[in-house]
């Protein structure tokens, strides 16, 4: 299946990608050639195989309910371009 | 309403009362100091591992015994991406395929019916951060916003009901139903005024009869069983009338404003809805045994529906008191305690829903924290069976015990407010009221016998209710023959 240039401005926007023309016709053709890859792999019998989630066999990784605070939460803070009251400040939300 | 029927169904979204968040060992504490409880896991750092808490996995599985679902022997977390400021690492850790429970139901009680209300699934997922608005008090109109990640990565459990609920009713009687059972079960404190408990209502209407759904919108913002229904109510409204005009249902998102008792439409700078989900590569598939699920049934008390069940069959009392019973806390416990001393639980259970009740509401107290003890209702009740105090006496008897903690004994002594058992005083007090009325005397010797009931009372009014009124009858009748 061949991607026209809306499906990756659709898919760029999805995940906040500016591209320029150029990158957005590059992207046609390489998106083009994973999705022909997927088709190959479409066409291999699965029947009665279970759908995989996981790359290792394993399974109940657990953690105890049990509360540990973590000490340094200002250097998380110190990571926002601006900070007030102790919170991340972010541009209006709405229009 | 005529020409329209509904269709109501709900999300609901419940914080699990864990004491660490779902991914991470940060503590779920409410009203800590701005991003307090974070760590590199929830606030989505590189390189960082979520790892499940095992109690939120038992919490759910839990509900799913108690709303009848199916439990998934094998289900997985996936992420669900979309760009909001509160969501740190730009996707949710939720489920999508392979939830951990589906195909349930839970039986609902509305103006004496009974309607079952079928659960789609139960997931988990981590709660997003708090946004607070600057330049407004809402997020419309604000210049800026600050985001708080302590309740970014909190445990939550959303129930997804199907489609059956018919009216704004039907659906604030499920979620009534759904928090009593959370509550009951420790689950979830379920108080949606402060968020532990959240609900989103999709409505739709479609021409009455018709079998095909119309197109829903889904309503937020609401922050308590009333304000449910009278936003879905509100939307219903405005459905219809946009339906008459010719207008065409568009699916949205709508907030309901309290103030206005109206639902907005909200356009967000988000993009329409297209999560790509996909199964989260961090966290390992959860496969849940037989023996797990034992093991935690068992843990299980009695749950609401099966109390009254057996309050209705085991001690016969009516439905209605049952559930008033339950809604107090600590009532039941003081009925059965009751009952084990005394017996004869519908009158246990009569004055329990009746002046106790009354009382302890009136109060705002709740019965363990009255001076009321099971052993002084017990007293009570045998002082009425032993015809010592009237059941007239003995409400406001009770009254006194509830405020000062004596016991009725005390009280009947101490008012003098001991039944008349002395023939001689009772057709003394009889004489007077004969002399006193001699139109119903006359009725009565003429053939009115009904006239009767009345000159009973007047006895009962000059004993000023201290006489036992079939004593006062019998008497009654021997004077006047």
């Amino acid at each position: 299946m061949a991607l026209t240039i809306k499906d990756v401005e659709h898919v760029a926007k999805l995940a906040r990608l500016g591209l320029s023309e150029e990158e957005k016709t590059t992207l046609v053709d390489q998106l083009s050639k994973i999705f022909g890859y997927m088709e190959v792999l479409n066409k291999i019998d699965t029947k009665g195989v279970l759908p995989t989630s996981h790359a290792l066999p394993m399974k109940n990784v657990f953690r105890q309910d049990k509360a540990i605070p973590f000490n340094n939460t200002d250097e998380i803070l110190a990571n926002g371009p601006e900070v007030e009251k102790r919170m991340f400040k972010v541009p209006k939300i709405l229009d | 309403m005529s020409k329209y029927e509904s269709v109501i169904g709900l999300e609901i979204h419940a914080q699990l009362l864990t004491e660490s968040k779902i991914f991470c060992s940060c503590s779920t504490t409410f009203g800590n100091e701005p991003n307090r409880n974070i760590c590199p896991v929830c606030t989505g750092q590189p390189g960082v591992l979520p790892v499940l808490n095992k109690k939120v996995v038992e919490f759910a599985i839990k509900t799913a015994l108690a709303l009848h679902c199916q439990i998934a022997p094998y289900s997985i977390f996936a992420r669900k991406q979309y760009f909001y400021p509160d969501l740190p690492k730009d996707f949710q850790i939720s489920q999508y395929e392979l939830p951990l429970a589906t195909n349930g139901y839970v039986e609902i009680n509305v103006n004496g019916n009974t309607r079952c209300i079928r659960i789609h699934r139960i997931h988990l997922e981590e709660d997003a951060g708090k946004l607070v608005h600057a330049g407004s008090d809402r997020i419309q109109g604000s210049t800026y916003s600050l985001v708080d990640f302590n309740r970014t990565g909190v445990p939550l459990m959303e129930i997804v009901s199907e489609p059956d609920m018919a009216t704004p009713e039907e659906a604030r009687a499920y979620v009534q139903e759904i928090a009593a059972l959370l509550k009951s079960l420790g689950v979830c404190d379920a108080k949606m005024e402060e968020g532990s408990l959240r609900c989103d209502g999709n409505v739709s209407i479609r021409p009455v009869g018709d079998k095909n759904l119309g197109t829903k919108t889904e309503v937020k913002n609401v922050n308590s069983t009333k304000a449910l229904k009278d936003a879905l109510d509100a939307e219903i409204v405005r459905q219809i009338k946009a339906v008459d005009a010719g207008e065409r249902i568009i699916q949205e998102t709508r907030h309901f404003n309290e103030n206005t008792g109206q639902t907005i439409s909200l356009r967000s700078k988000e993009e329409a809805h297209d999560y790509r989900y996909f199964p989260e590569p961090d966290l390992v598939p959860l496969e849940v045994s037989k023996e797990w699920i034992d093991e935690i049934k068992q843990g299980i008390g009695e749950l609401p529906a099966e109390k009254i069940k057996r309050y209705v069959e085991q001690f016969g009392i009516k439905t209605e008191d049952v559930e008033t019973i339950l809604e107090s806390p600590g009532m039941a416990e003081f009925f059965e305690g009751a009952i084990r001393l005394y017996g004869k639980p519908q009158i246990v259970a009569n004055w329990l829903t009746g002046e106790i009740s009354a009382y302890l509401n009136a109060k705002k107290l709740e019965i363990k924290n009255s001076k009321l003890k099971i052993s002084t209702l017990v007293g009570m009740l045998a002082l009425i069976d032993k015809g010592t105090i009237s059941g007239k006496i003995a409400k406001e008897v009770i009254v006194k015990m509830l405020d000062t903690g004596k016991s009725a004994e005390e009280i009947v002594k101490e008012s003098g407010a001991t039944q008349i058992s002395d023939e001689g005083e009772l057709i003394k007090a009889i004489q007077e009221v004969i002399k006193n009325n001699p139109k119903p005397v006359q009725d009565y010797k003429d053939g009115k016998k009904a006239s009767i009931t009345f000159l009973v009372g007047q006895v009962m009014k000059v004993t000023k209710g201290r006489a036992k009124p079939d004593l006062v009858n019998k008497l009654l009748e021997k004077e006047l023959s």
